[in-house]
């Protein structure tokens, strides 16, 4: 009887193999940490027979062996190395730049339709508000919320709206507040765009044009006092990429919304969800757009004052934007 | 735990057990990261994050910038910056998981592949703001001024709905897991424990052989039985291993001798009903508790 307790094959199996997974466990230790290119070539050869061995381990163990501190220490073990020889091999700074050089322009570059649709709104929200203001001020209240706009109303005089254009305020910071505040706004509405636009894209479409609204009826009381381009160097130093990243969430939700109204063959479940991961990726883009956005705001226009030099920086932000976006590329080849 | 080879029990589904086939053709067998250890998770990211805005403010605060605006603004920047890509980037790295989830020992992975695309990353980040950091938002009532009532209601409880969504599916999915392709499992590191059936030691040998069962003693449990008192003998309560052994020793009939230690008897029977089971299972049978009468 004891004679048979003492050479239990489970343990002679494992005595026999703990040394391959001991060497394993290092070995995925040492590459967690660093990467597969701290191994020496001896070792990178050694890793694919180690992980075999592992888990052929985990099935002998599972088939006859019952302490299961083995079982699950082998289960764990083979996991993470799977994870490993099977994962991405490249380093954080290749993907990081991979997403950047092809997932995300690809994605709105196949997206073009919905980017199409989203600016053509906005730029109709914004004519609309602009010349209904134009024609009567008193439009201005029902489309630029009181919280946003400050004491910049029709009713401002001109010395105030230069100010806040040119004001480098330290006193009561006007400015500086607007600017916080026309920061978070912008990116909340970005965001709620696309998610809105599973609802069919409705919501989305009404968002796009109440911004533009904004957008235009603001416009449009400096253009009353004569301070049209002064505005626009004001707006577009930073607006060129903030008022993209708004159209492009824009169009991710009208991406999804168009998916779930139109899912053709698909069920709106399945026709949702394969759009939904290009749409995810044109937003994780924006939130870029709006740091980026943010820094030109937040520091652009507060230390350039020049409007020529506010419109060239615009503009070349919006020319490499759309360079950068709708250039051809290759897709990935995997 | 009892790792049947083959497919899963509904139960084992249940509890979040899923098969991952590898190529080499072995089942994993992973298992689903629990809701809890989720929100805890994202609970010690968010306060690394809040952590670090305080640290940054007590710096920018001390190097009395010229103007208070700037400090603001750049706090504000960092503030975006930790919140829009500390996940991302984390997620990127070689563990695939934050902090927050290497501590409670889960990560992210590609469902039912092993590659965890950049864009699934990116991707499934983008739907945390929409899922967590928007409800946040209007819970106290800020970010979105200018949008009207009845869309900040609307979305509202359509983030609600995102809030909540883990709780409601199977994989126990967030949104943003669902449109990425992606999933948190357990990534547990377990050390290889010493065996129980240790008996190179002579002194060991000498009280293994003081305990001889008789066969009919050592059938009286199956597999489940044994797990329970391999994890008894490795938490050492002494309590409990009193206990155990006592009814033990009443179950299989066995008296209680002068100077017989608990944990002896206990590792001992241990030792044997292993042995037991374990042939048993070469001959493909797997007892799976005492009445399982094979």
């Amino acid at each position: 009887m004891t004679r048979r307790t003492l050479t239990l094959k489970s343990k002679r199996f494992r005595e026999e193999r703990q040394e391959v997974w001991k060497e394993m466990e290092f070995m995925l230790q040492r590459i967690e940490a660093r990467s597969v290119r701290g191994l020496t070539d001896e070792e990178i050869i050694k890793l694919p027979r180690l992980y075999r061995s592992t888990l052929s381990s985990l099935s002998v163990a599972r088939a006859t062996s019952l302490d299961q501190s083995v079982v699950s220490y082998l289960e764990s073990l083979s996991t993470r190395a799977y994870y490993v020889i099977y994962g991405s091999q490249k380093r954080l700074r290749d993907r990081i730049s991979g997403f950047f050089t092809r997932d995300w322009p690809l994605a709105i570059q196949s997206a073009w339709k919905d980017v199409a649709a989203s600016t053509v709104i906005f730029a109709l929200g914004m004519l609309v508000g602009f010349v209904l203001v134009s024609s009567n001020a008193d439009w201005y209240y029902s489309f630029v919320a009181e919280s946003l706009a400050g004491d910049r109303n029709p009713s401002a005089s001109e010395e105030t709206l230069r100010e806040s254009i040119y004001g480098y305020q330290s006193g009561d910071g006007a400015l500086g507040a607007f600017a916080a505040s026309l920061f978070s706004h912008n990116s909340g509405v970005a965001i709620l765009a696309f998610a809105l636009g599973f609802a069919f894209a409705l919501p989305t479409v009404i968002l796009m044009l109440m911004n533009g609204l904004m957008l235009g009826a603001f416009v449009a009381i400096h253009t009353e006092k004569d301070l049209g381009f002064e505005i626009g160097g004001w707006l577009s130093i930073h607006g060129t990429t903030e008022i993209f990243a708004i159209i492009l969430a824009g169009a991710g939700g009208i991406l999804i919304g168009r998916a779930v109204a139109f899912p053709g063959d698909l069920s709106r479940m399945e026709s949702m969800r394969s759009k939904a991961e290009q749409a995810a990726i044109i937003l994780g883009g924006v939130v870029v757009m709006l740091f980026i956005a943010g820094l030109l705001e937040g520091f652009g226009r507060q230390l350039i004052q020049d409007d020529w030099v506010r419109y060239g920086i615009g503009g070349s932000m919006l020319i490499f934007w759309l360079l950068y976006f709708f250039l051809p590329r290759e897709a990935f080849q995997p | 735990m009892s790792a049947a080879v083959g497919q899963l029990s509904p139960t084992q589904i249940k509890q979040g057990r899923r098969h991952l086939v590898t190529p080499e053709g072995v089942d994993l067998q992973i298992e689903l990261a629990d809701v809890g250890s989720r929100i805890g998770a994202f609970a010690i990211d968010l306060l690394i994050i809040a952590v670090t805005l305080i640290v940054a403010a007590f710096i920018l605060g001390s190097m009395s910038l010229y103007n208070d605006e700037v400090a603001s603004i750049i706090i504000t920047l960092i503030a975006f910056v930790l919140r829009s890509f500390y996940f991302t980037l984390f997620e990127l790295g070689r563990r695939a998981a934050t902090p927050g989830k290497m501590l409670l020992k889960i990560r992210v992975a590609a469902r039912g592949k092993a590659r965890l695309s950049a864009a699934s990353v990116f991707a499934r980040n983008a739907l945390r703001e929409i899922g967590f950091f928007l409800p946040i938002g209007f819970l106290f009532g800020i970010g979105i001024g200018g949008v009207d009532g009845w869309m900040s209601l609307l979305a509202s409880i359509w983030a609600g709905i995102f809030l909540f969504f883990p709780l409601f599916n199977k994989d126990r999915l967030r949104v943003g897991d669902l449109v990425a392709g992606t999933w948190v499992v357990r990534s547990p590191r377990p050390m290889l424990a010493a065996d129980l059936v240790v008996t190179d030691k002579p002194e060991n040998e000498a009280v293994f052989a003081k305990f001889a069962f008789t066969p009919a003693q050592i059938d009286a449990y199956g597999i489940k039985e044994l797990h329970v008192l391999e994890d008894v003998l490795r938490a050492q309560d002494r309590e409990v291993l009193t206990d155990v052994a006592s009814r033990i020793r009443t179950k299989i009939g066995w008296v209680w001798e002068e100077g017989e230690s608990d944990s002896a008897f206990l590792r001992a029977y241990y030792a044997a009903l292993r042995g037991r089971l374990e042939s048993k299972m070469l001959m493909g049978v797997r007892r799976a508790d005492k009445f399982d009468r094979r």
